[in-house]
C-alpha cells in the first residue's frame, strides 16, 4: 500500500470543497451585508481557489497528483473509494475555470443583479462542479459533478426571470443536458454490471484485454453521450446557442470558455483511461473526425448567418468545439497538445468577446448587429479589443488559438488526414470573419447599414444593467483575457506545458499504474507543439480570409443570385435550429444512434 | 426472464424521451424527463440484485459476515440519483412556472422567443 | 420541424439507441447473478468501520465525495428555485382568504405533525444502523412541517416557517459537510476521512463520522425541502400579479410589448 502523501495531494479535494464552503458562506451573508462586501467575499474565495488550483497544477506538471479521498488507498489493486487524479490537463482545466470565474465575478462586481448573493453563490457552486469534474478519476463522481455544474448553470442562464427567452433557453438547456446525463448514467450502470467498478483506473485495467463486444461499444457510446451533449457535438448542440444567447455576459464567458470544453475533456478522459485499450483506435478516430468536422462546419455556417451578437458568438463556440473535437480525434499526444492550446486560447478570446458583447448590451440595450451599426463609435478601445478578438478567433499568430490550430493541423496531416487543415482554415476564417464584421459595423460604422433581410430576426433582450460609461472593472477582465490568449501562444512555458500535458493525457498505462500503485513512471515527451511553417501559413491564410469575409460583408456588392442559391439550404438549416425542446430530444436520440453506428458497425 | 428488468429500464428511457418529443405541456415534459431518469433507478437496482440475498444492513456484529447481500453500491448510487432527479425537476418546474407567467403558455411548441 | 417529421426523426434515433441498449443487455451478467465485485469489497470496508448499514457507509464513508457533490446540487437547486420564484416587482402578497377545513383534517394534521417530526429525527439519527439516513429523514422532516398547510393553515405555516432560517440551514448543512471533509485533512491528511473513533458496532455511537455527516445532510435536506415547497406554495397561493400589471390573460397577449417598452 503506498504511503499517503501529505502535501499537495491533500490540496486537490480541498480545492473542490473550497468553493462550496464559499457558497455556503455567501448564502449566510447574502441578506446581511452590503453588495460591495458580497463582491469582495466572492472575489476572495475565487482568488483563493485560483491559488489552490495553481499549486496543484504546478505540482502536476512534474507528475500526476493522485489522491484517494478519505484515505481509501487501493489494497491488492482494488479500492472502494474515489480517486482524484490531477495531471496537467485536469488541473489545468480547473485552473482555467477558477481564473475565468474570478474575472467573471470581477466583471459582474456591482452591476449584475445579485438577488441577495444568490448569483455569487451559484457562480461558486458552478466553479466547484467544474473543478470536481476536471479532477476526479471516478465515473460516477464525474456524473455527480457534471450535474452540479448543470444545476448551477441552468439557474445562471434563467436568472433574468422577467425575460421569456432567458427562461426558455434555460429550460431547453436543462432538459437536453439532463437527458444526456441520464443516458450517461445508463451507460455507467451497464459498465458497472460488467466490471463491478466505477473507478477510471480500475475500469481501464479490467477492460484492457477484453474483446470489444456490443456491451463495450454500448457502454462507450452511452457514457460519452452526456458529456458530448455538454460539448455541443452536432447533433447534440442545439441547446448551446439558446443558453448562451440569453445568459448574462460573464456567465456566457464561462459557458463558452470552460463549461462546454470540459464536456469534450470528460469524454476523451474517459476514452483514454477506460476504453483506449479495448475499442479500436481507427473506429474512434474516424467517428470523431466525422462528427467534429460536421460540428465545425455547421457551427461556422450558423455563425455567418447570425446578427444577434451573443447568438453569433455562441455558434462560433459550436464551430470552435468542432475544431477541438477534430484535434482530440487525432488520438495522439500532439493532437491533444494542440487541442489544449486551442482550448486555452479560445477560453480567453471568447471570454473577452462575450464580455465586450455584454458591455454593448448594457450600453445600448440591444444585441442586434443592425441596430448597433455605428453606435459604439466612441468606444474605440473596446472596438480594437473586439477586432483583436476576432482576429484571434481567426487563428492569427501569435494568439494561443493560432498555435493550437497550427499544432492540431500538423497532427492531422502527420496521420494522413490532409483535409483536416482545410476545415480548420475555412471554419476559423468564417467565425473570425463574422466577428470582425460585427466589430467593423458596431464600433467603426464601416460599410453599408445592414438591412432587415440580412439575418435572422433577433429577439429583444433586456440588458444585465444599464450603463452610461464603461467601468474599469469591466474592461480589466477583457484585457486580461486577451492577454492570456496571447500568452498561451507566445510563452515557451505554455508550449512545453501543453506538450507534457498531451503526453500525460494519452498515457493510459501510466495513469492506471500510478493511480493504483502510486508508482510514478518516467514520462517521455515526443509531441512537438511549436510554431512551424505549415501551421503559421495556415493561420495567416485563415486570418486573411476572415478579413476578406468581413470586408465582403460590409462593402461587397449584393449577390442576389448567389443569395437565392444559398437561401434554401440556409432556411432548412435554420429551421432545424427551432428552439423547440421536442426537436432537440429527437436529434439527441439520432446522435446516439449515429455515434453507435460509427463506432460499432465497423466491428461487426 | 433474465433480462426483463433491464428491458424495462430501456423501455422507460425511450418512453420518457418520446414523452418529451410529443409534449404539449412543459410540466408534462419535465415529468417525462423524470420517467426517463427512472430508467436509471430500475437499471441500477436491477444490476445490484442477487437472487436470495439479504438487504445490506447488518443487525449485530457478525463474526463471519455473509457477503450475500444486495449490492449496496448501486443502492447508494440510486439514492444520489434520486436526489439529483428531485432537485433538477424542481428547478425545471420553477422555470416552467415563470414561463407560464411571462408568456401565458406552457406549450413548448408555442414558445418562439428563440429561433434560428 | 413539423410534429410528424419530428416523430420520424425520433423513431429513427430511438430505434438505433434501443437496439444498442438491447445488444448490450444481452452481454450483461443475468439479472440476479452473484457477480458483485464492488459489494465484496464494500461490505468488509463498512464492517471494519463499525457501520451496520452498508449503504450509509458507501454514501458517507467510502464514496463521500459523491455525496458532497450531491449536497451541492441540492444547495444549487434550492438557490436557483428561490431565485427563479422570487417575488418580482409586478407581484404582491395575496390577502388571506380563509377557507373551511374539516375538523377531522385539522385533528389529523395536529396529531400527525409531532409524530412525523419525531419519525424524521429517528430516521436521521439511526441512518448508520438501519435503512434510512440524512436524505430520507430530511425529506420526512421537511414535508412534515407542511402538514400545517394540509391542516389548512397557510397563514399559520407562513408564521411558524419563516424562510430565512431554512435558507441558512441549507447553507449550514452543506458547509458542515465540506468542513468535516477539511477536518479529515487536518486530522489524518485525507479529505473526508473517518476520523472519529468508530465506536461499538450496532450502537448509536458507532460508524465514526457517518452519523455526523448524516446529521449535516439531514439539516440540509430538511431545510432544502422546506425552501423548495414554500417557493412553490407561494407561487400557487401566496402571490398574485399586481392589478396594475394586468391579469394573466392580458399578459399573455401583450407580454412582449411590455418587456420591450419597459427598458427603453
Amino acid at each position: 500500500m503506498p504511503v499517503v502523501d501529505h502535501g499537495v495531494a491533500d490540496l486537490a479535494p480541498i480545492a473542490v470543497a473550497a468553493p462550496i464552503l464559499g457558497a455556503a458562506l455567501l448564502m449566510l451573508l447574502g441578506r446581511r451585508v452590503p453588495r460591495l462586501a458580497l463582491d469582495v467575499a466572492a472575489l476572495v474565495v475565487a482568488a483563493a481557489e485560483v491559488a489552490l488550483v495553481a499549486d496543484v497544477f504546478a505540482t502536476s506538471t512534474s507528475g500526476r497528483v493522485v489522491t484517494w479521498v478519505a484515505g481509501w488507498t487501493p489494497h491488492k489493486g482494488y479500492s472502494v473509494g474515489i480517486v482524484l487524479v490531477n495531471d496537467p490537463v485536469g488541473a489545468g482545466a480547473a485552473l482555467c475555470a477558477a481564473s475565468l470565474v474570478f474575472l467573471a465575478l470581477l466583471y459582474s462586481a456591482g452591476y449584475i443583479d445579485s438577488v441577495h448573493g444568490h448569483f455569487h453563490c451559484l457562480m461558486l457552486l458552478f466553479l466547484a462542479g467544474m473543478v470536481g469534474m476536471a479532477m476526479t478519476g471516478d465515473l460516477f463522481d464525474m456524473f455527480c459533478f457534471f450535474e452540479l455544474m448543470g444545476a448551477a448553470a441552468y439557474g445562471l442562464t434563467g436568472m433574468k426571470v422577467e425575460e421569456e427567452s432567458s427562461l426558455q433557453g434555460a429550460l431547453n438547456f436543462g432538459i437536453v443536458n439532463s437527458l444526456g446525463a441520464y443516458i450517461s448514467l445508463v451507460g455507467i450502470g451497464i459498465l458497472f454490471a460488467h466490471t463491478g467498478s466505477l473507478s477510471l483506473p480500475i475500469l481501464g485495467r479490467d477492460l484492457a484485454h477484453q474483446r470489444p463486444d456490443a456491451l463495450i461499444v454500448a457502454a462507450f457510446v452511452l457514457v460519452l453521450t452526456g458529456f458530448l451533449v455538454r460539448a455541443a457535438m452536432v447533433p447534440f448542440h442545439f441547446w448551446l446557442a439558446d443558453a448562451h444567447a440569453v445568459a448574462p455576459a460573464p456567465v456566457c464567458a464561462l459557458f463558452s470558455g470552460v463549461m462546454a470544453p470540459l464536456g469534450a475533456y470528460a469524454a476523451f478522459r474517459i476514452y483514454w483511461t477506460v476504453f483506449a485499450p479495448v475499442v479500436p483506435v481507427g473506429d474512434v478516430r474516424r467517428a470523431f473526425l466525422v462528427l467534429g468536422a460536421t460540428t465545425a462546419v455547421v457551427g461556422a455556417i450558423m455563425t455567418l448567418g447570425q446578427r444577434h451578437v451573443k447568438r453569433l458568438l455562441a455558434y462560433s463556440t459550436v464551430a470552435q468545439l468542432g475544431l477541438l473535437l477534430l484535434a482530440l480525434a487525432c488520438l495522439t499526444s500532439q493532437g491533444t497538445a494542440g487541442a489544449l492550446l486551442d482550448a486555452a486560447g479560445h477560453a480567453g478570446v471568447k471570454g473577452a468577446l462575450f464580455l465586450i458583447a455584454g458591455v454593448l448590451l448594457d450600453l445600448y440595450g440591444t444585441m442586434d448587429e443592425a441596430e448597433l451599426f455605428g453606435r459604439a463609435a466612441r468606444h474605440r478601445v473596446l472596438g480594437w479589443l473586439f477586432v483583436a478578438g476576432g482576429l484571434a478567433l481567426a487563428a492569427l499568430p501569435p494568439f494561443g488559438t493560432g498555435l493550437g490550430e497550427a499544432v492540431s493541423a500538423e497532427a492531422a496531416v502527420s496521420l494522413g488526414y490532409t483535409w483536416v487543415p482545410a476545415v480548420f482554415v475555412a471554419v476559423s476564417a468564417a467565425t473570425g470573419g463574422a466577428v470582425l464584421r460585427v466589430g467593423a459595423r458596431a464600433f467603426f460604422g464601416l460599410g453599408r447599414r445592414p438591412v432587415e433581410e440580412d439575418g435572422a430576426p433577433s429577439s429583444d433582450e433586456e440588458p444585465d444593467v444599464h450603463l452610461r460609461r464603461v467601468p474599469v472593472s469591466m474592461t480589466v477582465p477583457v484585457v486580461a483575457l486577451l492577454l492570456a490568449a496571447l500568452a498561451t501562444g507566445v510563452l515557451p512555458g505554455a508550449r512545453s506545458a501543453a506538450e507534457r500535458a498531451g503526453a500525460y493525457f494519452v498515457d493510459h498505462a501510466g495513469y492506471v499504474s500510478q493511480a493504483l500503485t502510486g508508482a510514478q513512471a518516467h514520462m517521455a515527451v515526443h509531441a512537438r507543439a511549436n510554431w512551424a511553417a505549415l501551421g503559421v501559413g495556415l493561420d495567416v491564410l485563415s486570418a486573411l480570409l476572415a478579413v476578406g469575409i468581413a470586408a465582403a460583408a460590409c462593402y461587397g456588392p449584393r449577390l442576389p443570385a448567389l443569395l437565392a442559391l444559398q437561401r434554401r439550404p440556409m432556411r432548412i438549416l435554420r429551421a432545424v435550429h427551432s428552439g423547440r425542446v421536442g426537436d432537440y430530444v429527437a436529434w439527441l436520440m439520432v446522435g446516439v444512434a449515429v455515434l453507435a453506428g460509427l463506432v460499432g458497425l465497423p466491428l461487426r | 426472464m433474465s433480462i426483463y428488468a433491464y428491458v424495462v429500464a430501456g423501455w422507460l428511457l425511450v418512453m420518457g424521451s418520446l414523452g418529451i418529443v410529443r409534449s404539449r405541456n412543459l410540466v408534462h415534459a419535465v415529468v417525462c424527463l423524470g420517467i426517463a431518469q427512472s430508467a436509471t433507478y430500475v437499471l441500477l437496482l436491477g444490476v445490484g440484485y442477487q437472487r436470495g440475498a439479504k438487504p445490506p444492513v447488518y443487525g449485530s456484529a457478525p463474526a463471519h459476515p455473509s457477503l450475500h447481500v444486495m449490492d449496496p453500491v448501486v443502492q447508494a448510487m440510486t439514492l444520489t440519483d434520486i436526489v439529483v432527479s428531485a432537485t433538477v425537476t424542481a428547478l425545471l418546474l420553477a422555470l416552467a412556472i415563470q414561463i407560464r407567467k411571462r408568456r401565458g403558455t406552457i406549450d413548448p411548441d408555442e414558445l418562439t422567443a428563440i429561433e434560428g | 420541424m413539423s410534429r410528424p417529421l419530428r416523430l420520424v426523426v425520433f423513431a429513427a434515433g430511438a430505434g438505433g439507441t434501443a437496439a444498442l441498449f438491447l445488444l448490450a443487455v444481452l452481454d450483461m451478467p443475468p439479472f440476479g447473478s452473484r457477480f458483485h465485485p464492488y459489494r465484496n469489497h464494500s461490505v468488509p470496508a463498512a464492517l471494519a468501520h463499525a457501520t451496520a448499514n452498508v449503504v450509509s457507509s458507501v454514501n458517507f464513508d467510502q464514496r463521500g465525495m459523491d455525496t458532497l457533490a450531491e449536497e451541492s446540487i441540492l444547495f444549487a437547486s434550492v438557490v436557483v428555485v428561490a431565485t427563479l420564484l422570487r417575488k418580482t416587482d409586478d407581484e404582491e402578497w395575496r390577502k388571506e382568504r380563509r377557507g373551511r377545513v374539516l375538523d377531522s383534517t385539522l385533528l389529523m394534521g395536529w396529531i400527525l405533525l409531532p409524530y412525523t417530526l419525531l419519525l424524521g429525527f429517528d430516521v436521521v439519527a439511526h441512518g448508520h444502523l438501519t435503512p434510512g439516513g440524512g436524505f430520507q429523514g430530511g425529506v420526512v422532516l421537511g414535508t412534515g412541517i407542511h402538514l400545517l398547510y394540509v391542516a389548512g393553515r397557510y397563514d399559520m405555516l407562513r408564521r411558524v416557517r419563516p424562510i430565512r432560517p431554512f435558507e441558512w440551514g441549507e447553507a449550514i448543512g452543506t458547509g458542515a459537510f465540506a468542513c468535516l471533509g477539511v477536518a479529515g485533512v487536518l486530522a489524518t491528511g485525507a479529505f473526508l476521512a473517518n476520523v472519529v473513533p468508530h465506536g461499538t458496532f450496532g450502537t448509536l455511537l458507532s460508524a465514526g463520522t457517518v452519523p455526523i455527516l448524516n446529521g449535516a445532510v439531514g439539516v440540509e435536506v430538511a431545510s432544502g425541502v422546506v425552501v423548495l415547497v414554500s417557493a412553490f406554495l407561494d407561487q400557487a397561493i401566496g402571490l398574485e400579479t399586481a392589478p396594475a400589471g394586468g391579469g394573466k390573460g392580458g399578459r399573455a397577449g401583450n407580454g412582449r410589448d411590455a418587456e420591450g417598452g419597459g427598458n427603453r
